[in-house]
């Protein structure tokens, strides 16, 4: 844990990355980038809250956390309320105050930032939770025991977040997870410097400690069969989207060339950066072209750069149309990633069956002025060979089929997502659905939301029979 | 984690172990694999589930580098930290007729259960089993109770026939119908043999070997080329229509790290000897 140190001034002009570790330091390392607010800060941070009578914030968060409320003990320097308040709506704090999208969530709609600076609540609710975590964690109540048994499949961050919800309503809940880890995404794709495993593994526990059962190891649909998941009284689906894209370009296949999850995976769950004291290998490129322009291409990029690569990043549109949260696109740039935009890969070159090289494509209709998400076209004879030795394919995943396709009668979307009405019902009545493998991929906190809202229904279900 | 009930040397490298793994034991169904991880540090590696026996299954393995040397000193009473499974795709049983199930050396551990439940779905199932030699020959009185006719071979004649798996299939083909084959073994070894069924048009599946992860469909690593198409082994798989299979692809990709498996294994034997051989719990 990088602890609450920070560089200090700053922080309350906005800037995120203020308390960051300098780029020529933190590439030589995997602990965390951004070392988070000091008291002092968050306190005089908090202050600047206008405490609005009708919170606009409140509405941009999708767990619906009460901002003024945690905002205003944190001002009063009164943390252990702040820490009761923030998780009366959000079991995960330190998780989602570190990577949430709060630009375009809470902090995007905050009053302030049509004036001056939207108030960080981000780095505020990061503070909070890491406060607390350093001081004894409380817990919050639970229900008596209704009886109920409730089996969640998977364990990201939308089957935790259900899980803790149905627990505290007194049912007794059983997560399945197939890793040997717990975490979902949390776990094997953000990486360390974004997302400190320490901090995913104390507010999972405290998940646990609610009472669920977590049985990893147990891949729903081969080691539970899909008679004794229904068996339960209610069962909440969150396996995510977790299966990876690959282009369709010649030379995919070649030794060197990952998708984002394999390479992710080997570093985050298995350390293979710490290779041989842990088992698991990974190849360690001297040059490498990750493809894609999201969060996954910026953390597959940081990660071979921290695996003492050169890193190339491609992507067919230009810098502003990337998906990436800015402040992660910043992360890359200062870290010394070279941008290829308006680019697009056609091919992979290889000798003996490994990556030499790969070949790729300017684009046209591809930057700002670009009217709308116009489809990006190649430029031809604009063909150039970029020399690399290993691909990172970050260019996205649709929900896992693995489960979904085993269950009969359930409703599937048209790109392979359980179907689902606002409150995660499935076409199966005792059977809910939410985070990716109902959205398809989407952010930590629109997964948390979403089984927040399945939560609630599969309780009033479970009341009324 | 996962206890070993009994952990047998079966020949030279060759190792078999019951693992008490009650939901893996209680799905488990021919074709299928488990993945297992020995402990904090070490890595995932699959391993076919040959036979099952109440909460227990039972792997056989053979060691060839650092994880399975290091599983090889372990004890009944000892436990593995993670296993999980049953995972990939059952085989295709059905009622085809007549049977051939093939194994080639460690493959050979696939063979009991595919043979098992072709049997009891009414065909006529014939074995061959081979190996470099006699003395690397597994399960022999197990096939031998199950099938209905089973073939020996060995490389250097030292029992059986003298020879490879695919000339005894060659010839059986020759004489009498069968109507669908499995091959189960090195990468190689299934190649040539699945070759031998093309002229006869008979359907052949192959169990495809590539590095995995985690097992379940979310990394691609255990990706292969079957019938043009990308298919991950893991869940598509692991057994695939042998025509089809890219298989100079897959000894490509398995070859992936051969450079860090050097480093890994060394490492081990070195620390194995500091430690003296007895001691053999990682740490
Ligand atoms: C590299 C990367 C970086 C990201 N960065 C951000 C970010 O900065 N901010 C943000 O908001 N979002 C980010 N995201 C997206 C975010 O992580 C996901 O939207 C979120 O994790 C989805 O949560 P989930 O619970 O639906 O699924 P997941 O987190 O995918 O969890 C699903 C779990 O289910 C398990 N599972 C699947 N099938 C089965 C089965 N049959 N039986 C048992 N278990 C099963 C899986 O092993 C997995 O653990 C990122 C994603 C990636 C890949
Ligand atoms: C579906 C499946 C079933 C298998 N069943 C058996 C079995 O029943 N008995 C048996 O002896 N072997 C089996 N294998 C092969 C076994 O997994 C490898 O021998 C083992 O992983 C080697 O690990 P190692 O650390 O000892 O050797 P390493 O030195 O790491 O590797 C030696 C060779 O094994 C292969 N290998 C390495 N890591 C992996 C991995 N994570 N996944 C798959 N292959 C890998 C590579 O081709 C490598 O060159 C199976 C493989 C698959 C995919
Ligand atoms: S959980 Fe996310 S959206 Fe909600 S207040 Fe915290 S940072 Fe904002
Ligand atoms: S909108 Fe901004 S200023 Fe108003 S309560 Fe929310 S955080 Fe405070
Ligand atoms: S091993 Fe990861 S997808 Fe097959």
């Amino acid at each position: 844990m990088s602890g609450l140190r920070s560089t200090g001034a700053g922080a309350a002009k906005g800037a995120t990355t203020m308390s960051d570790r300098p780029a020529d330091i933190r590439v030589k390392d995997f602990r965390e980038v951004d070392c988070g607010l000091s008291a002092d800060e968050a306190i005089a941070e908090a202050e600047r809250c206008l405490q609005c009578k009708k919170p606009l914030c409140v509405r941009g968060c999708p767990v619906g956390i009460d901002i003024p409320a945690f905002v205003r003990e944190v001002a009063e320097g009164n943390f252990p309320a702040a820490a009761r308040a923030l998780k009366e709506q959000n079991m995960l704090p330190a998780i989602c105050g570190r990577v949430c999208p709060q630009e375009t969530q809470c902090e995007g709609v905050c009053i302030l930032g049509n004036k001056e600076t939207s108030i960080r609540i981000g780095a505020i609710e990061r503070f909070v939770a890491d406060w607390e975590r350093g001081n004894g964690p409380e817990l919050p109540e639970v229900a008596k025991p209704t009886g109920k048994r409730v089996a969640v499949v998977g364990s990201g961050p939308a089957g935790l977040t259900a899980a803790a919800e149905l627990a505290r309503a007194g049912h007794a809940v059983t997560i399945f997870e197939s890793l040997h880890e717990a975490g979902g995404v949390l776990t094997y794709g953000i990486p360390a410097f974004r997302l400190p495993k320490d901090v995913v593994r104390a507010e999972l526990d405290q998940v646990l400690a609610l009472g669920v059962r977590l049985k990893k190891n147990h891949l729903v649909g081969r080691s539970v069969s899909v008679d004794e998941l229904l068996g339960y009284d209610a069962v909440f689906l969150a396996t995510g989207a977790g299966l990876p894209a690959f282009m369709g370009i010649p030379g995919e296949n070649l030794n060197g060339v990952y998708s984002a999850n394999e390479f992710l995976t080997r570093v985050n769950l298995m350390h293979a950066e710490a290779f041989p004291e842990f088992d698991t290998p990974v190849l360690h490129g001297a040059r490498v072209a990750v493809i894609g322009g999201g969060n996954v291409a910026m953390d597959s990029a940081r990660v071979a750069r921290r695996l003492g690569a050169k890193v190339s990043l491609i992507y067919r549109r230009g810098e502003e149309e990337m998906p990436a949260r800015r402040a992660e696109v910043g992360h890359a740039k200062e870290e010394g990633i070279e941008f290829y935009t308006c680019t697009n890969p056609t091919r992979i070159l290889g000798e003996q069956c490994c990556v030499t090289g790969i070949e790729c494509v300017k684009m046209s209709l591809c930057g700002v002025d670009a009217s709308g998400r116009r489809s990006p076209e190649p430029i031809e004879g604009s063909e150039f060979i970029l020399d690399v030795d290993m691909v990172i394919q970050a260019i996205g995943t649709s929900p896992n089929p693995l489960l979904v396709s085993l269950i009969p009668g359930l409703e599937r979307g048209r790109r392979g997502n359980v179907a689902v009405d606002k409150n995660g019902r499935t076409s199966i009545p005792h059977v809910y659905a939410g985070g990716d493998i109902a959205t398809g991929a989407a952010t930590v906190i629109e997964a948390m939301g979403s089984a927040k809202r399945a939560a609630a229904a599969i309780g009033a279900m479970l009341k009324e029979e | 984690m996962y206890k070993i009930e009994a952990a047998t040397k079966l020949a030279d490298r060759v190792y078999e172990y019951w693992i008490r793994a009650p939901q893996v034991a209680q799905h488990a169904r021919a074709g299928q694999f488990v993945i297992l991880r020995l402990h904090e540090a070490g890595e995932r590696i699959p391993l076919t589930i040959s036979a099952v026996r109440g909460d227990a299954v039972r792997v056989i393995f053979m060691t060839v580098g650092k994880t399975t040397e290091e599983l090889a000193t372990l004890r009944a009473g000892d436990s593995i930290k993670d296993v999980v499974g049953p995972l990939g795709k059952p085989s295709e049983i059905e009622n085809y007729g007549t049977c051939c199930v093939i194994g080639g050396g460690v493959g050979i551990a696939s063979t009991p259960l595919i043979a098992r439940e072709l049997k009891e779905a009414g065909n006529h199932v014939i074995g061959i089993i081979g190996a470099r030699s006699a003395d690397l020959l597994i399960l022999e009185d197990e096939m031998k109770e199950i099938c209905d006719d089973l073939y020996i071979t060995t490389d250097d004649g030292s029992k059986g026939v003298h020879g490879f798996a695919a000339d005894v299939l060659k010839k059986l083909l020759g004489e009498q119908k069968i109507d669908r084959v499995w091959i189960i073994g090195p990468a190689i070894m299934m190649k040539v043999t699945s070759g031998v069924t093309v002229p006869y048009g008979v359907k052949t599946y192959v169990s495809l070997n590539p590095i995995m992860v985690d097992g379940t469909g979310m990394c691609g690593s255990c990706r292969v080329t079957v019938a043009g198409e990308t298919k991950f082994a893991c869940v598509d798989g692991p057994e695939f229509d042998a025509h089809q299979v890219d298989f100079v692809e897959l000894m490509q990709r398995q070859r992936i790290y051969t450079g860090q498996e050097k480093v890994s294994l060394e490492r081990f034997a070195e620390h194995r000897c500091r430690c003296g051989e007895g001691g053999h719990h990682h740490e």
